[in-house]
């Protein structure tokens, strides 16, 4: 005996429904559909963006910090932060130019060293593998918060890059060295195709592997994940290894394509790619939750955002406002949105 | 038959900060049993499962498992032995879905190294029909009830193939069926000669289902028994160390003018419900879980918006736009989850008793410290709190006790309603009786309660009326002296009383 009042009162329901599975999808989507709309705007306001040239450009200038952005992004699934990545570019660049000098070169910091291409790609990314273990180790092993340790290496391993040069650039890099941040393969950027390799194996990494189930399992709940069987201590620390050897990475691009080693590179970088992850949809307020594909849009967003302010002529002063803003902006969506699903 | 023993603890002590938590305790566990753990919270029976599956580190004492000495030092370590436990008050990872959680750790993979999905999708549908819970592999646990979330827990434990799994309350959330569908996968358990030690607060249980006893009382060893050597009553004698005449202290008092007069209430999860409370009197409110009993609550209380109807305090209609008006208008919600919504783990007892009352301590700018510590020390002396001091960290206190700190804070507020949804959730029997004791005081003084239970002696023996609810509706209202178990659970499960 069914009354027909019950029965009309379902029918909000599924009006609700219906606005729940809306809700879902752009909670799931809406950083690509804020992305198209991006795209669409900017290729309205100025016909020099569609250029290919422009394109390519963008996904050239973001692609470093792009590299940060990835590791970032396994770091804050796993409920930390990386504040280091920055300091790391600059330490792994100096070290990576100082083992890529021309012989010719009048006073060079290795006087006759002559080694093979690998030595430097491999020395960076070695280099910032090790700070990352450093500050994985840290927040590992001493359980200090991950924010206030890689606050400690962002200050110290920047001290560093400046004493291992002195203060001073490394400049005269051999030409095979700088093909890595100027040269094209097959019309495309060498750094970009850096970058694609590296998003798609992180992605794989994260979202395909027990490493990656590990890091949001420990991200999501850490006690839930140490009980079941998992050394969430072991993993956390791999997390910030990658991350380091991703912003060594990162730091060789950067100096192959200036073609000098300084210490003073990548200043700020750190906080451009923490800003890719949570524009992406990565959490800090909660672990566990962040992706690759995520990342990447929202890396390419500043990275169109800067552009098409460029071309509009928008002070730079301006551009960091708008900047900030967006940066603000992601983090209420991300917020409202998990009020939602609470 | 004597089954052989395969587990021994023995000589067990684990000290917390100010708190002795295990005192030189044992326990053995024979093959094929179930063992019940039993003792008031506090006891130390959760914490002793902790050491034996390597959460804790015992300060002393030895393991035996299966004849072998065992050391335990992580969980894993316990997992790999064979030994694995569903934990009371866990949540797993919200952001996963049920396979993923159910085989963290243990990812089945492919041959070329990555997480084969698939065929863990696979395993846990096998799994879970196996166990007859209707569930998808693939569900965020964060969309389960939390019925579901403990039966996923469940499965998971089982899923080890252990052979010693411990139950650490693994009924608080779900529902008769339910456990009755836990007890045949128990069974089936006990048949392969697998030990269980189960905990619970729920008499009926341990005597359904266990073989043999044994009981903790304040950090120490009281005995073991056959548990078909025993009564309720000799049980709780040796729980609380003294006997307990009159469980729910129930006294009928005179019921005044209404207080809170809902009618056609509508919001997210419950529709068109009208009911009165009037000041004396307690409402209990039952219904299975998702009945929307919560949900109403959160309406009324300002937590949620509703979207129709009216809500009247004193005769007099009110807008409730949040939970701070609902204060105002004299009312004080205790939530169902204390440890999500309700304390603050990381401050201190006296904090969390006067954190929703601080206005009123206040002179000028300051806050008068003294007389908040005479009125918490008051209260800790009503309530019976054990605690070393007010300044005691409320996360190192039991689950009672807990409990108790905050139906203080609420005290303290002075309200004319106290709405409490599964007051004695995951609580002893000790602690039990001390609630239903202060409720019945409470509502002496001409105040009124409504309270959201699912243990249906507790609302047979506290409620002056019982509201049932089913699917969102108000199913129906019955008196306390007409209502029983059957006629509840009838409402409850959406069937008409006359049929």
């Amino acid at each position: 005996m069914k009354n027909p009042a019950v029965i009309t009162a379902t029918k909000p329901g599924n009006g609700q429904q219906a606005a729940q599975l809306l809700a879902s999808i752009f909670s799931k989507y809406g950083i690509f559909l804020i992305f198209a709309i991006m795209v669409l705007a900017a290729s309205m306001l100025s016909p020099a963006f569609l250029s290919s040239t422009n394109l390519i450009n963008i996904v050239r200038q973001m692609s470093v910090v792009g590299l940060i952005a990835l590791g970032v992004t396994g770091v804050i699934v796993s409920a930390g932060i990386d504040l280091s990545s920055g300091s790391v570019v600059g330490l792994t660049a100096v070290v990576a130019a100082s083992l890529a000098q021309d012989p010719e070169f009048s006073t060079p910091f290795y006087p006759g060293l002559h080694v093979p291409l690998i030595v430097p790609v491999l020395a960076a990314c070695a280099v910032g593998a090790l700070v990352g273990l450093i500050n994985g180790s840290l927040v590992a092993k001493t359980r200090i918060p991950p924010f206030i340790a890689t606050l400690g290496t962002f200050t110290a391993i920047r001290g560093v890059a400046l004493l291992y040069t002195g203060g001073r650039p490394i400049s005269d890099l051999t030409d095979a060295y700088n093909f890595i941040g100027q040269g094209d393969v097959f019309g495309l950027p060498v750094p970009i195709i850096i970058l694609v390799i590296m998003a798609v194996v992180t992605h794989i990494l994260y979202a395909h592997t027990k490493f990656g189930k590990y890091i949001y399992a420990i991200g999501g709940n850490e006690q839930a994940a140490r009980v079941s069987g998992i050394d969430a201590s072991k993993y956390k620390m791999l997390i910030y290894v990658y991350a380091g050897f991703l912003a060594g990475l990162a730091g060789l691009v950067v100096s192959s394509r200036i073609g000098s080693g300084q210490p003073g590179l990548g200043v700020g970088y750190e906080l451009d790619a923490i800003a890719a992850a949570v524009i992406g949809g990565s959490s800090l307020s909660a672990g566990g939750i962040g992706t690759v594909a995520g990342t990447v849009v929202g890396a390419l967003i500043i990275g169109v955002l800067n552009n098409i302010l460029d071309l509009m002529n928008v002070s730079a002063y301006w551009q960091q406002i708008i900047k900030g803003c967006i940066i603000v902006g992601a983090v209420i969506i991300d917020q409202l949105k998990h009020r939602g699903s609470k | 038959m004597e089954n052989e023993y395969v587990l021994h603890m023995e000589g067990i002590s684990k000290q917390f900060p100010g708190v002795r938590a295990l005192s030189n305790v044992q326990l053995r566990t024979r093959k094929g049993t179930v063992h019940a753990l039993m003792g008031e919270n506090g006891a130390g029976k959760s914490t002793l499962m902790k050491c034996l599956i390597g959460i804790y580190a015992p300060d002393s004492g030895t393991i035996t498992f299966k004849g072998e000495r065992l050391h335990v030092t992580n969980t894993h370590y316990a997992l790999s032995k064979g030994i694995s436990m569903i934990h009371q008050e866990l949540s797993p990872i919200p952001q996963m879905s049920v396979a993923e959680n159910i085989y963290l750790g243990r990812e089945p993979t492919t041959w070329y190294g990555l997480v084969d999905m698939r065929k863990m999708n696979r395993m846990t549908t096998e799994l879970l029909n196996r166990l007859r819970i209707k569930i998808r592999p693939t569900a965020k646990m964060s969309e389960l009830s939390i019925a579901n979330t403990q039966l996923v827990e469940i499965a998971k434990a089982v899923s080890y193939d252990s052979d010693l799994i411990i139950m650490d309350e693994p009924t608080s959330a779900i529902m008769e069926a339910e456990v009755e569908g836990l007890f045949e996968i128990i069974r089936s358990l006990k048949a392969q000669g697998r030990a269980i030690i189960y905990i619970s607060h729920k008499m009926d249980e341990i005597f359904k289902i266990t073989d043999e006893v044994t009981v903790f009382r304040d950090g120490q060893y009281i005995g073991t028994d056959a548990t078909a050597g025993l009564t309720h009553g000799m049980l709780i004698e040796k729980m609380v160390g003294r006997t307990l005449t009159d469980m729910f202290h129930k006294e009928t008092v005179d019921v005044g003018s209404v207080f809170l007069d809902v009618q056609n209430l509508s919001g997210k999860g419950f529709r068109n419900v009208s009911f009165q409370v009037r000041r004396g009197e307690i409402l209990g409110v039952a219904g299975l879980i998702g009945a929307g009993r919560t949900e109403l609550m959160e309406g009324v209380f300002g937590v949620t918006r509703p979207h129709g109807g009216t809500i009247k305090v004193n005769g007099k209609e009110i807008a409730i736009r949040s939970p701070a008006d609902a204060i105002r208008c004299g009312m004080a919600l205790l939530t169902e989850d204390r440890k999500l919504s309700g304390l603050y783990l990381n401050a201190s007892v006296r904090e969390n008793m006067f954190i929703a009352n601080i206005k009123n301590y206040l002179l000028g700018p300051f806050i008068r410290f003294r007389k908040i510590e005479k009125d918490c020390a008051t209260m800790r002396d009503l309530m019976r709190i054990k605690t070393p001091s007010l300044m005691q960290i409320v996360k190192y206190l039991s689950g009672g006790n807990q409990q108790k700190v905050l139906i203080s804070r609420w005290l303290l507020t002075e309200p004319d309603l106290l709405i409490l949804d599964e007051p004695t959730r995951g609580i002893d029997v000790g602690a039990k009786s001390e609630i239903y004791r202060l409720m019945t005081e409470f509502v002496r003084s001409g105040k009124a309660i409504i309270m959201i239970s699912s243990e249906l002696p507790e609302i047979l023996g506290m409620s002056d009326r019982i509201m049932v609810m089913h699917e969102g509706d108000k199913a129906g209202e019955l008196s306390r002296a007409d209502a029983t178990q059957e006629k509840i659970l009838h409402l409850a499960t959406g069937l008409s009383l006359t049929a």
